[in-house]
Order: structure tokens, then C-alpha cells, then sequence
């Protein structure tokens, strides 16, 4: 309550309340895909393991946490993709990697010719301007001794982007173009609400004018009202200064909305991955149609009552220990013998989709007899087969191929 | 005939030395045995508050809470504080956001559930061991009788939250209050726990107040709902009518800023302007009408002078509405549309 009230309240009665247009002008419908945009971030195999350590005098190294266990993908320039899944499926970590905040594992991580994974530090620091992040919790990711202008001025002072004199001028800008008041820059955190603390957050992350923005569940925290304000916020911001996205978040409605191309994790792996009307209309993981069908939504219930759900029993394994096969298989409902023995490779089977299942289809329709056992070089229960010849290329790509798996054909086809 | 839960001009104000703090001002609505009542709002609008007056949590605090709260015909505002212990966890039991702080660290799962359950009744450890066991099993704890000397942090996020939810229903109450029971949650645990939730309240004909601020959520699971704003109900009416025809800009702002899985690509997303006002000062008038873009349409400056009472609207007199539009079709004549097909509704 404290909070509130000391909230700069920027709609006091004195001033005037937008008219429906202004409203209506500055609302966005969902952002749309750019098919040829060329990769600005790629990640390749990208792998974040944590050690674990045994209690004692030698704490002995017992095993990893295996967070995030090779994931591709490309970041198209100027688009967005949005990275969904549950809490605990590595989202956040590999979001977390891509920007370096943490020393990944292995694989790799392209930007503009150099490999952000390896790069010593020294020169990771250049790179750092390109590559900004907006953190989830606006009350703990803005410090709360500092003011706003010193906030918003550090990435610009760490990286002596403008003379000391034009500091401030610069934060004002900023400020600005995030919708806050410029003369609030010597104010405090405290000060503001949680959704203008979040546009500190974004004022703070466009500082250095950066491709590409790995943003950790940006609205999360906010009030529903506000949520709409601050997306839309970023859908202008993309389209003005071209920036790419990696957009992480638990809410598949926002994801829907705001990124055309869309991953969706399970316990440190993508299971599918593919644009927007690939994976909400035409979903063929197991995992993302119970996911979906587990969101509430108001048209669906208000006209045709509550939707069919795919119930998952159970909760998520742990990344210690992982299941061995298909991560998914201990709450799969279609799970068989071959999904325990073998991990199913990330399949593309359309011109913008892959997943990676053995089974791959709507549920009830989905095949009975795995589809990539051919490829694996096993039979339907996936002991090994002498006569089936494995295919080599199955080591996951980032971005998408012109030829893909035919699931009608059964074979390799393209458009 | 008064409903089974009926709550009349509910004010809880909370005075700071900065002033009072209205955090509840002038609520009224009643609950039906088997119903549910969602209560939507965003953070600060006072829907927490006003039902943990229901249990009478504000006891004992700086609070000053009048009006009446009448729960079978008793007035809960008005019984001593012995006859609220008696009461509290065995007619009426709470669900809270967060299992983990609701939970105590340091005892066993079981046990705590089969505390609540000896306050209310004279039984042994024993037979109390059994009927947490039963009550384990029924909200789908596998192994119930190894999971019953479990702690707290052995637990996962949805299991912590079936705990609470046996631990609420061990008295067989007659009235739930779940305060956000799903936010803390992933949406496929949030999908089990709305399910079993609404499997019990079948079973033992609960009346269930849920608050959320997801609408999604009291769509499926409400069959009337109160949106609040300020410390004040704006809107009142049964779920299928009021979230296909709002008729309180409120509402609609509510319903079109925020994006479903189903919508069109094309719609867009409308927001609210401006922030939610502080409890201290409210706006004089309406209180949402510092963000309210339909103010003009309002003759005079009725909205920013005058409080509108909470009155039923056009489309009949179980839906209320607290806004001075006299046609709310005027919400409507924007392009933007709530997001649902009438007609589709209509099939309903």
C-alpha cells in the first residue's frame, strides 16, 4: 500500500485521459513474421550445465544440473521468438547464457561472426552493447539507491558511448521514448509503479542501442491492465530500432501475441519449435498440446464451455537425473518402448516446424508405429535393426532447411 | 430468500497516519451453496481484503470494518471471537496464493493438516492420522500415507497446493475462499488444480469465492463474478453475461488488453491508460475515470463529480453496473470489439 501511494501518479484528474483513437493508435495487433529476415543471433547445441556438489571438507563434484541441454535456434534480425515452457525447464537459464551472464557449457552462440560462448572477456565487453537483457522482477532488478537517471545513465557511462556533458540529455531521451516523464530522472525506484519501474528496466536495456534483447518475462509482474501497455511498448520499440527478441515467458497468450516463431522447452530441451500458426493451431509434441490445453481462456469457456483437457500426471522430473530417451516419456500419454531407449531428434516436417517426438501428431491421430525409427537406424521398440540404414543427418541445425520429413509421405520432401 | 452467504455495504478501512486507507468500500454481493463467485481486480483493488474480513482476520488489528457479513443467517461482523475460532477452518476455510508461506517449515505436512482437523473435533492422533490420510488421497497425493510425515519443502509446487487444499476442505466447510489459489502455479498444474477443485465442490456442495486476476480462470470456473476496482465493486453479474457484454469500461478494458490463446492474430491488444489510483486519495467521482476513455461521452462532468451507484444496467436486473454510460453500446462503437462472438453466445 506504501507503494502506491507514493507512486508518481501520472493519470491525476488534472490531466487529460487519452481519447479512444490515441488508445486505438497505440495498440498493436500480434507482431508478424518476417519468412526472409537474416539470423542476427544463432545458437548452436547451446548446453548450461550446474555442478553438484557433495556436502563435507572435499566437496566432490556428483553430477550436473542439466538446465539447458543443447538448444538451436536463430533470432531472426528485427523479429522476435519466444521461448515457453513450465517453470524449472530452462528458459530462464538459456536466456541467461545467451547474454553471458553465465559461461555456457558448450555449443555456441553466433553473433555477427564471433562466438559470444568462447570470447575471452575482453572482448565480450564491445559485444555487450549489442546484446541487452530486461529482467522479469522490476522491484529487485533496479537498485534502489540510485536514481533513475543514474539507472538509465550506467550502461552509457560503463561504455563511454557519450561525452559526461550529454549524459543527462541522452536519459531524458530515453525516458521519453519509453513513455516516462524526462524530469522524473532524479527520482528513485521507489517512487514508481511496478510498470513504470519496468519501463526503467527497458529505458535501461535501449541504452546502448542494442540487436538484439533477451527479455526474461517482461510483464509477468504486472498488473493485467498494465501488461497490455508495456507489450505494446515493445512491439513499437522493435519496429522503430529493429531489434531482435529472445522473448522468455510462462504466459502462452502474451508469447502468441508478441513473437511470430515460437520454442517451446521441456526439461532443458526444445521439443518444439516452429511459427505461430505451426504451434498454436497445428501443435504435434505431446507436451505442447497439453500445454495449451491446459491455459484458461475466456472466449473458449464463455461460448463452448471448458475444452477437452489433456491431463499430464505428475510433475516434472529432475534435471539431475534426467529420463533416460525422451525427457517427456515418464508423463507422456503416448509414451512407448522406443521413447525410453531412444531421444527423438528434433524432426522439421514443415516448412517452419520442428518436433521432437517419436510419435509426432495431433493426439488420436498421432502414428502407432514410431516415424523415426527408419532414421535412428531401430525397429518399434528401438533395439537396434541390421537392416535399417541411420541417417547422419540428424544433429540439430539452427533455422530451418528447404527439405524437411514428410509426414503424409513418410519421406524427405520440400515444398 | 437470503443466500447463504450475503454480505451488505462491507467497508474496511485501515486508517495510516497519511489518512484512511479505504481498502473496501461499500461491497454487497451473496453466494449460493455449490456456487461460485469470482472476484477480479488488479492488485490494490481490495478483494483480499474484503474476504479475509469474511473470515474475520481483520480482528485484532487496526481495521475498522462495518456493514454485515451473514453466513447462514449468522452475522460474522457481529459473533464474539470464540464463536469466530469455532467457526474459521471448519464452515468457512481459506486457500491461499502461496503454499510454501502458508505452510509451516518445521511440521509435517500431515500433521498440520491434522491439527486443523483435532481443533474442530474431539478425536485421537490416530484416528486424525486416518482421515488426513483419506483426505491426502482424495486431492491426488500418491503415497498418502508416506507423504503425510513429509515437510513442506519436499514437496513440488502443485503438491504443496493439493496439501492446502486438504487442509482446507478436512472440515468439510461450507464455504471456500481461495485467494489466487493457481498464480504461484505452472497452467497444467493449474489445469489439475482447477479440476479437483471444482470436483470437490460437486461432491460436498461448496459455496466457493475465487479471487484471481486472471480472467481466463474465473470463466471456467465462476458462475457469477464481481470485478472491483478501487476498493469498489463496478461491475456485478452472472460470468456469461457480464464478460460478453461488459457494460463498464472497466471491464471491457480488462477483457481487451489481455491476449487469449484462441483470439484472432489480427486483434489487438487495447490497453488501460494510465495507473491504478492510489487508496489514500482516490479520484473524486468515478473512480475510474481518470483512465477511462469514454469520460466525454458523459454529459456534464458527472464522472469526475458524482459517484455512480451500482445499478442494474440494460440487459437486465441480476447484471450490475457502476457507470454513468447510459447505453453502454457506446463501449462498443469503437472498432475494437470484446473479443467473444455474441452469437456464439448465445449457444451457450
Amino acid at each position: 500500500m506504501a507503494e502506491s501511494d507514493q507512486t508518481v501518479t501520472e493519470g491525476t484528474a488534472a490531466e487529460e485521459v487519452p481519447t479512444v483513437d490515441e488508445v486505438l493508435s497505440q495498440a498493436h495487433a500480434a507482431s508478424e513474421l518476417d519468412p526472409d529476415a537474416p539470423a542476427v543471433l544463432t545458437v548452436s547445441n547451446l548446453r548450461m550445465y550446474f555442478p553438484v556438489r557433495s556436502t563435507g571438507i572435499i566437496r566432490r563434484k556428483v553430477g550436473d544440473i542439466q538446465a539447458v541441454d543443447g538448444i538451436s535456434l536463430a533470432l531472426p534480425k528485427g523479429g522476435s521468438v519466444g521461448l515457453v515452457g513450465e517453470s524449472g525447464c530452462g528458459k530462464s537459464t538459456a536466456g541467461r547464457a545467451i547474454t553471458r551472464l553465465y559461461q555456457p557449457t558448450a555449443g555456441s552462440i553466433e553473433f555477427e561472426g564471433r562466438d559470444l560462448a568462447t570470447i575471452s572477456n575482453r572482448e565480450l565487453k564491445p559485444l555487450r552493447r549489442e546484446v541487452q537483457m530486461i529482467f522479469q522482477d522490476p522491484y529487485s532488478s533496479l537498485n534502489p539507491r540510485h536514481t533513475v537517471g543514474s539507472i538509465v545513465a550506467a550502461p552509457l557511462r560503463i561504455h563511454n558511448v557519450v561525452p559526461k556533458n550529454q549524459t543527462l540529455k541522452r536519459v531524458q531521451e530515453l525516458l521519453e521514448v519509453v513513455g516516462l516523464n524526462p524530469e522524473h530522472y532524479n527520482r528513485y525506484p521507489n517512487e514508481f509503479s511496478g510498470g513504470q519501474r519496468q519501463r526503467i528496466g527497458i529505458a535501461r536495456a535501449l541504452a546502448l542501442q542494442p540487436k538484439v534483447i533477451v527479455a526474461d518475462e517482461p510483464v509477468s509482474a504486472l498488473d493485467v491492465s498494465i501488461q497490455a501497455q508495456v507489450i505494446n511498448l515493445l512491439q513499437d520499440l522493435q519496429r522503430e530500432f529493429d531489434i531482435a527478441f529472445l522473448f522468455i515467458a510462462h504466459d502462452l497468450a502474451v508469447v502468441r501475441h508478441f513473437c511470430p516463431e515460437i520454442a517451446v522447452m521441456y526439461l532443458g530441451k526444445i521439443v518444439e519449435i516452429g511459427d505461430r500458426d505451426s504451434i498454436y493451431n497445428n501443435a504435434h509434441h505431446p507436451y505442447t498440446q497439453a500445454l495449451l490445453s491446459a491455459v484458461p481462456d475466456v472466449k473458449q469457456a464463455i461460448t463452448g464451455g471448458r475444452r477437452e483437457r489433456i491431463q499430464l500426471t505428475g510433475d516434472v522430473p529432475s534435471p539431475i537425473d534426467p529420463p533416460s530417451g525422451c525427457r517427456f516419456r515418464t508423463r507422456c500419454p503416448i509414451a512407448q518402448e522406443i521413447c525410453s531407449r531412444h531421444e527423438p531428434p528434433l524432426l522439421q516436417i514443415g516448412r517452419r516446424h520442428k518436433v521432437a517426438c517419436h510419435f509426432p501428431g495431433r493426439l488420436g491421430e498421432h502414428p502407432h508405429a514410431p516415424l523415426t525409427a527408419g532414421l535412428l537406424g531401430v525397429d518399434a521398440e528401438g533395439r537396434p535393426d541390421p537392416g535399417a540404414s541411420p541417417s547422419s543427418d540428424l544433429v540439430e541445425q539452427p533455422g530451418y532447411a528447404d527439405t524437411w520429413f514428410d509426414l503424409d509421405k513418410k519421406s524427405i520432401g520440400r515444398a | 430468500m437470503e443466500k447463504f452467504l450475503t454480505v451488505d455495504d462491507l467497508k474496511v478501512h485501515f486508517p495510516t497516519p497519511d489518512g484512511v486507507v479505504k481498502a473496501t468500500d461499500g461491497l454487497s454481493f451473496g453466494l449460493d451453496r455449490g456456487k461460485t463467485l469470482g472476484i477480479v481486480g488488479e492488485s490494490g483493488s481490495g478483494k483480499s481484503v474484503s474476504s479475509s474480513a469474511i473470515l474475520g482476520l481483520h480482528r485484532g488489528t487496526s481495521a475498522r470494518v462495518s456493514g454485515s457479513i451473514r453466513l447462514d443467517g449468522t452475522d460474522l461482523l457481529a459473533i464474539s471471537n470464540q464463536e469466530m475460532r469455532r467457526l474459521r477452518g471448519k464452515d468457512v476455510a481459506m486457500i491461499f496464493q502461496d503454499p510454501l508461506s502458508a505452510l509451516h517449515p518445521y511440521y509435517s505436512v500431515g500433521n498440520q493438516i491434522a491439527e486443523a482437523y483435532r481443533v474442530h473435533h474431539a478425536v485421537s492422533r490416530k484416528e486424525a492420522r486416518t482421515r488426513v490420510v483419506d483426505m491426502l488421497a482424495r486431492v491426488g497425493i500418491p503415497q498418502p500415507d508416506r507423504r503425510y510425515d513429509a515437510y513442506p519443502h519436499q514437496f513440488s509446487g502443485g503438491m504443496r497446493q493439493r496439501a492446502m487444499i486438504a487442509m482446507s476442505l478436512i472440515n468439510d466447510p461450507s464455504l471456500i475462499i481461495a485467494d489466487e489459489p493457481t498464480t504461484a502455479l505452472d497452467v497444467t498444474v493449474q489445469a489439475q488444480i482447477l479440476d479437483l477443485l471444482q470436483d470437490l465442490q460437486n461432491e460436498f456442495n461448496t459455496a466457493v469465492i475465487i479471487i484471481t486476476h486472471d480472467l481466463g480462470v474465473v470463466a471456467e470456473m465462476a458462475d457469477d463474478v464481481l470485478v472491483m476496482y478501487a476498493g469498489r465493486a463496478v461491475e456485478y453479474g452472472p460470468v456469461t453475461e457480464v464478460l460478453t457484454h461488459p457494460e463498464m469500461p472497466y471491464t471491457w478494458g480488462l477483457l481487451s488488453s489481455v491476449p487469449d490463446v484462441t483470439a484472432d492474430t489480427s486483434k489487438r491488444m487495447v490497453p488501460i491508460p494510465g495507473n491504478p489510483p492510489s487508496l489514500l486519495n482516490p479520484p473524486p467521482g468515478c473512480p475510474f475515470n481518470p483512465r477511462c476513455v469514454h469520460r466525454h461521452k458523459v454529459p456534464g462532468d458527472l464522472c469526475r463529480t458524482e459517484l455512480p451507484a451500482l445499478i442494474p444496467g440494460n440487459r437486465g436486473e441480476d447484471h450490475l453496473k457502476r457507470c454513468h454510460l447510459s447505453n453502454p453500446e457506446m463501449i462498443y462503437e469503437t472498432e475494437v470489439v470484446p473479443q467473444f462472438d455474441p452469437a456464439l453466445a448465445e449457444e451457450r
